[in-house]
């Protein structure tokens, strides 16, 4: 897990349940903009075209069209997409960003309105420079647009689900015959020492002999330190099987 | 203590499925309104997924499952502890008639300092301009503006064809998107603690009051009123309004004597930021139409005192709107009153 790199925002609920958001930095919304701004681009183009047809019945009309129809583009893309998609252009879509309350509520239209319209400023003097050192020195990572719509934006990652079939395949794992050890483990196990071990399995192919033998003795060390399985349980199996097995009770939730 | 993680899945499963599914209409229908049963239903779900969020938490392991509860919790937490309205159905003549006059009259500090602001620049344009004539091409960056008055007077009154009636349309097209941006651009500003409003404001008033005080000492203020009035009745206030918006945005960034936070006092101002800067750019929409299809037009072909009287009743309405529209009647409050003194 990447939590302690990329910066959150842990919203804690009056139920006493806390929920972390993952705060978007400026790089990424930066190319989620250039997306968008090449979607403004398309849509400027497809209008071209039906200027151009218009413009042999009335080229005067023709041109009141363009005008309008290209400053309705530039400042009602961001505001019409936000507002339908739940703070989401397609640009945000595509980096999997999203445009949320300062806390964790529901985004107003004003919310949209004020953090769209205050691009003018952020733009300035040329490619985002303010609303990107606002990014960088606001603790929420907020433009100037998001500091007065109290909005943030955040990044929501497809959480891939890990291959846990692999590890096992049809293996017998002689730790599920204790429950509650295995419930014991899950609960002592953190979600960073939960990974190493699911990693270590799924790329143990990738590693010298003699790291291999190594890496999985330490792991295994470790984990038997954490909780304590019986004799019978871990007798005969070798340290990478240990850890296999580690991995799948902690990993599968099924038999 | 969780001992039989599958076994507390599979019973819990169903009630996320359902809190999902309810998020997801009400996420797709925003509008709609939940009867008391479905409220405490949907009450219930969330503190249930809550509570099971908590007891998750000891299995850390269990990054996809939390993860998953995690986004369940924090969609409902948005819509549980909600409490701003705006689920209502829009209606634009509700809009029009009574929150933007209404949003209008609440900050009337922030107008007054706003026409304060651009009158000062209009004065110190005019001197300026009378001081020191050779300036008008720093105070009037137009290149229709830079000759002499008289001359401007007498040629586009003797033009019957003003080289617009080709392009009348696409014409007020860019004088209300222009106008509109600037505006934007006004209310914008007002971020940078209301020093960039500040500055838009007193510059348009320096061309302003220079651009007057050139026509009134060329003799040519019945001209200068016929022209400017039609248009300019509307859209001078219309800046002023997207400038008053710039101010209260500056206002909350500043702060004086409030004693509540920062995000609150943005919370508190945006609906009628948004508010003033729609009824700007409907005010822009009608002036830039005036200002393309009337006040090009020049005696013979229209008489000034018509236009000067078309632009004072468009100034007169448009201030008696924004004053009195959307207020209480008396009598209802009388009655009101009196309903509550019956109880």
């Amino acid at each position: 897990m990447d939590t302690e790199k990329t910066p959150t925002l842990t919203i804690r609920t009056p139920e006493g349940v806390a929920f972390s958001l993952h705060l978007a930095g400026p790089v990424t919304r930066f190319l989620a903009w250039g997306v968008d701004l090449a979607c403004i681009g398309a849509f400027s183009k497809l209008m071209g075209i039906a200027v151009q047809i218009m413009g042999a019945l009335n080229r005067d009309l023709a041109g009141a069209f363009q005008i309008l129809a290209y400053f309705l583009i530039s400042i009602g893309y961001g505001i019409v997409l936000e507002w339908g998609w739940r703070g989401q252009t397609l640009g945000k879509r595509l980096l999997r960003l999203r445009v949320m309350d300062e806390n964790g509520l529901r985004l107003q239209f004003s919310q949209v309105v004020i953090r769209n319209l205050l691009r003018f400023v952020d733009s300035l003097p040329a490619f985002y420079l303010v609303g990107g050192l606002g990014c960088l020195i606001s603790k929420k990572a907020q433009r100037l647009g998001d500091l007065a719509a109290n909005t943030i934006v955040v990044r929501q990652p497809k959480i891939k689900e890990p291959d846990v079939d692999q590890i096992m395949g049809t293996m017998y794992n002689s730790l599920r015959e204790h429950p509650h050890l295995a419930a014991r483990l899950r609960r002592r196990t953190s979600v960073q020492e939960a990974e190493i071990a699911l990693r270590a399995v799924l790329r143990r192919d990738e590693l010298d002999p003699a790291a291999r033998v190594d890496l999985f003795k330490n792991l295994a060390a470790h984990y038997q330190a954490k909780v304590p399985f019986p004799e019978a349980a871990v007798e005969g199996i070798s340290d990478e099987q240990y850890v296999r097995n580690v991995a799948d009770v902690l990993y599968r939730v099924s038999n | 203590m969780i001992i039989d993680l599958k076994k507390f899945i599979s019973e819990e499963r169903p009630f996320w499925t359902e809190l999902e599914q309810r998020l997801d209409r009400m996420e797709k229908d925003p509008v709609r309104r939940m009867t008391l049963s479905e409220l405490k239903r949907f009450h219930y779900l969330y503190q249930r997924a809550s509570a099971d969020l908590a007891r998750i938490e000891t299995f850390s392991a269990e990054v996809n499952l939390r993860v998953y509860l995690e986004s369940l919790v924090a969609r409902a937490y948005g819509e549980i502890h909600e409490n701003r309205s705006g689920s209502s159905r829009f209606s634009p003549k509700n809009w029009f008639f009574r929150t933007f006059p209404q949003a209008f009259r609440r900050h009337m500090t922030a107008f007054w300092t706003a026409l304060i602001i651009f009158s000062v620049g209009g004065l110190f344009g005019g001197a300026a301009l009378s001081l020191d004539p050779d300036a008008k091409a720093v105070l009037m960056p137009f290149s229709h503006l830079k000759g002499d008055p008289s001359e401007r007077v007498e040629k586009e009154e003797k033009a019957i064809h003003l080289g617009l009636e080709e392009r009348k349309a696409s014409f007020s097209s860019y004088l209300m998107t222009h106008n509109t941006k600037v505006s934007i651009f006004a209310l914008a500003l007002g971020i940078s603690w209301g020093f960039g409003t500040v500055v838009v404001l007193f510059s348009n008033g320096v061309m302003l009051g220079a651009v007057a005080v050139d026509y009134m000492l060329a003799g040519e203020t019945r001209f200068l009123l016929g022209w400017l009035l039609p248009h300019g009745a509307v859209e001078i206030p219309a800046i002023l309004l997207a400038s008053q918006a710039g101010l209260v945005l500056a206002g909350a960034m500043i702060g004086w004597g409030k004693r509540i936070s920062f995000r609150t006092r943005f919370r508190k101002i945006s609906g009628d930021l948004v508010t003033l800067i729609f009824g700007t750019a409907v005010l822009l929409i009608w002036a830039g139409f005036i200002e393309a299809f009337l006040s090009q037009y020049h005696e013979p072909v229209i008489p000034y005192a018509l236009k000067i009287g078309f632009g004072t009743l468009e100034l007169i309405l448009l201030f008696t709107f924004l004053g009195m529209s959307g207020r209480k009647k008396k009598t209802d409050a009388v009655d009101s009153k009196d309903a509550d003194h019956g109880h």
